[in-house]
């Protein structure tokens, strides 16, 4: 069984502030991170190998420095692990980043592909459902369970809004997953060598046989027009006095808003 | 497209190196220089204040692929579950309607499943047409006849703008939709508008865990999709005597390689659902433990709403996760919003900010909350939740 995951090396957006003079973002001393949820996606890759047996490559797609996040993945237990980099990459949108995943993923040969359910920079949960469709592949997004898993087809729980729902899908098939899905392991010691040890294997648009016209920015059909500040509230009122003067001057604002 | 740095410009403030959200600016020899991580975003060129940094084309702009005149009218994916139509499918159609009449144009529903009655309710929404395609198939949800049919029906009508509610299955489905048609897909957008001088819909959302916002165009192919958070556009008005047109759609052909075996509704999501309440009340860590809650659902009870939390509440394990509001949570858009011994991450405003009023309860004056607050009260939530109880009471005799 060959598994693949595919991960994103991003900030860590919880440790990213706004500096409240000049609205911009603080990116200083906010570490790179693995994607919280492609964690997840990994750890998940390992429960299936431990299942059924199979072999684990992490791939991303990324500039040099995400060559950290795949040895991070080899620490964790991963098999084997690809850097798709390539200057030609720079500025993909969700639609050339899937196809791009989509000529590497071709090129190593997968029967189940795992992501993330989303990255935690752009929030946009597109890549993974978009992958699925240039494979011509089944997928089943927001996978909280596994089930069951077999030589040829998978069962898991899809989380949706009301509840959730029990689906089974023939192999080959993606799936992204959920924080709740597991509980990621912590690298071993012989893991960390492995990582330490490890040769990072490149694969660049020519070796996975991408297309110039659908890679980078120029296969990207959204552009980003400008990036701002979010809008700060208008009419704010901080109330004073003794707490009992704040709340009646608090209940009376809702009986004047009909509130109460 | 690229960015490029005037180096005899450059005055090496660094100003860019801290506005790049991606962290693509570097110094090197006390000049800014782009590396690899640069998207293209343009956020540096208006922080230079000399006027160094600028946008050059190289020839590589994206290709017209479809002739964009082709495409006309605003279209709008009614999602249902269990035979009903969701609510994200009438704020949609309010914001389609604003859309469509800026373009001039008319305002389509798409509806998978459910009966007429369904479809009825989507024209006194505001919907002019609606296609609407009913088979077995759609009873359950699964994601490659949605995405199949969705295709079909947009490379035979061509409509110039599709949205989609940015929920579990339109965020699932739709990215297969926008990958095989090739255009693009803005995900969870929270404002749209079109751009007077060029007719292109304007797709604004969050980024960075709602750090910062971006405008999002795709200016050279067509549908423009974008998928929209729930709960952050009005819906339409709704007209009992509106009529419209009801077109069959016919699902021969379609594929499905999944099954759902099950549809659960777990009653704890059903119940709370924290995204249709219009009042929430949430507690974060200044209820210092699990029985703090209890006050919370005290008030919550009095003023009719439900029970909110914030991430450190629910990592304390003082209330499960389905109580999370926030980036990693629920976003949502209640009438009021009561913060209690909440400190205002980032994370958690991102998921409430919205909110029509927001009261904030703090002990801390200086915490974030109180800058998102419509009203704020510095002070200890055990002495002021008790009172606003008392108060209430009195107010309604």
């Amino acid at each position: 069984m060959q598994i693949i995951v595919c991960i994103k090396q991003v900030p860590d957006t919880a440790e990213v502030r706004i500096n409240p003079e000049t609205n911009t973002l603080i990116r200083e001393g906010v570490p790179s991170i693995i994607n919280p949820y492609d964690v997840h996606a990994i750890e998940a890759a390992l429960q299936i190998r431990e299942k059924a047996g199979g072999k684990v490559t992490v791939i991303t797609m990324g500039p040099p420095q995400a060559e950290e996040a795949l040895r991070e993945s080899i620490a964790m237990g991963a098999d084997d692990v690809r850097l798709i980099s390539d200057r030609l990459f720079a500025g993909s949108d969700t639609w050339a980043t899937s196809y791009t995943l989509y000529k590497a993923v071709q090129k190593l040969g997968a029967d189940i592909i795992l992501c993330g359910k989303q990255a935690i920079d752009g929030d946009t949960a597109q890549v993974g459902p978009a992958l699925a469709e240039y494979m011509n592949i089944p997928h089943i997004s927001y996978v909280r369970k596994l089930e069951d898993v077999t030589e040829t087809s998978i069962r898991v729980q899809r989380l949706m809004d009301d509840g959730y729902d029990v689906v089974e899908s023939p192999l080959p098939v993606l799936l992204t997953v959920v924080k709740e899905m597991n509980v990621p392991r912590l690298p071993s010691l012989k893991g960390k060598m492995a990582a330490k040890k490890a040769v990072i294997i490149k694969m660049t648009a020519e070796d996975i046989g991408a297309e110039e016209q659908n890679i980078g920015l120029r296969g990207s059909p959204t552009q980003v027009k400008n990036i701002f500040a979010p809008q700060a509230k208008g009419d704010r009122r901080v109330l004073e006095g003794t707490p009992e003067q704040q709340v009646d001057a608090l209940v009376a604002e809702l009986r004047r808003l009909q509130c109460v | 497209m690229r960015i490029v740095i005037d180096a005899e410009l450059c005055t090496g403030c660094e100003a860019c190196v801290n506005a790049c959200p991606f962290g693509a600016m570097e110094m090197k020899d006390g000049k800014a220089v782009i590396n690899d991580f640069c998207n293209v975003c343009k956020g540096c060129i208006d922080v230079c204040p000399v006027g160094a940094i600028s946008e050059v084309a190289d020839g590589d702009e994206f290709k017209p692929g479809n002739d964009l005149a082709d495409y006309k009218g605003v279209w709008i994916f009614a999602e249902q579950r269990h035979g009903k139509v969701a609510g994200v499918a009438y704020e949609l159609l309010g914001i389609g309607r604003k859309l469509a009449e800026e373009r001039n144009t008319t305002l389509s529903a798409v509806l998978f499943g459910a009966d007429d009655s369904e479809a009825q309710e989507l024209i006194r929404w505001g919907a002019e047409k609606v296609y609407h395609a009913k088979d077995v198939l759609f009873d359950t949800f699964n994601d490659e006849p949605y995405s199949q049919l969705m295709i079909r029906l947009i490379e035979q009508y061509k409509p110039e703008i599709v949205l989609a509610g940015a929920t579990a299955i339109g965020r699932s489905f739709v990215p297969r939709v926008a990958g095989r048609i090739k255009t693009g897909l803005t995900a969870d957008c929270t404002q749209l508008e079109i751009d007077r001088e060029t007719g292109n819909l304007m797709q604004i959302r969050p980024a960075f865990g709602g750090n910062i916002m971006a405008t999002i165009l795709c200016p050279s192919y067509r549908p423009q999709m974008a998928t929209v958070r729930p709960r952050v556009m009005k819906r339409g008005e709704y007209d009992a005597s509106r009529t419209g047109e009801i077109i069959p759609v016919n699902a021969e052909g379609l594929t499905c390689r999944t099954r759902v075996l099950a549809s659960v509704c777990e009653e704890g999501t059903c119940k709370i659902n924290l995204q249709d309440a219009e009042i929430i009340v949430s507690g974060g860590r200044g209820l210092g433990d699990a029985k703090g809650f209890e006050l919370i659902r005290e008030v919550a009870e009095l003023v009719g709403g439900v029970v909110g939390s914030s991430r450190a509440a629910v990592d304390e394990g003082w209330i499960p996760y389905r109580h999370q509001v926030g980036q990693t949570g629920k976003t949502v858009c209640p009438k009021i919003y009561i913060a209690c011994g909440i400190s205002g991450a980032v994370q958690h405003i991102v998921g409430m900010s919205s909110s029509d009023i927001i009261i904030a309860i703090n002990k801390n004056p200086d915490a974030p909350i109180f800058n998102v607050a419509t009203y704020g009260i510095v002070g200890d939530l055990y002495e002021v939740l008790p009172l606003l109880i008392k108060k209430i009471r009195e107010a309604r005799g």
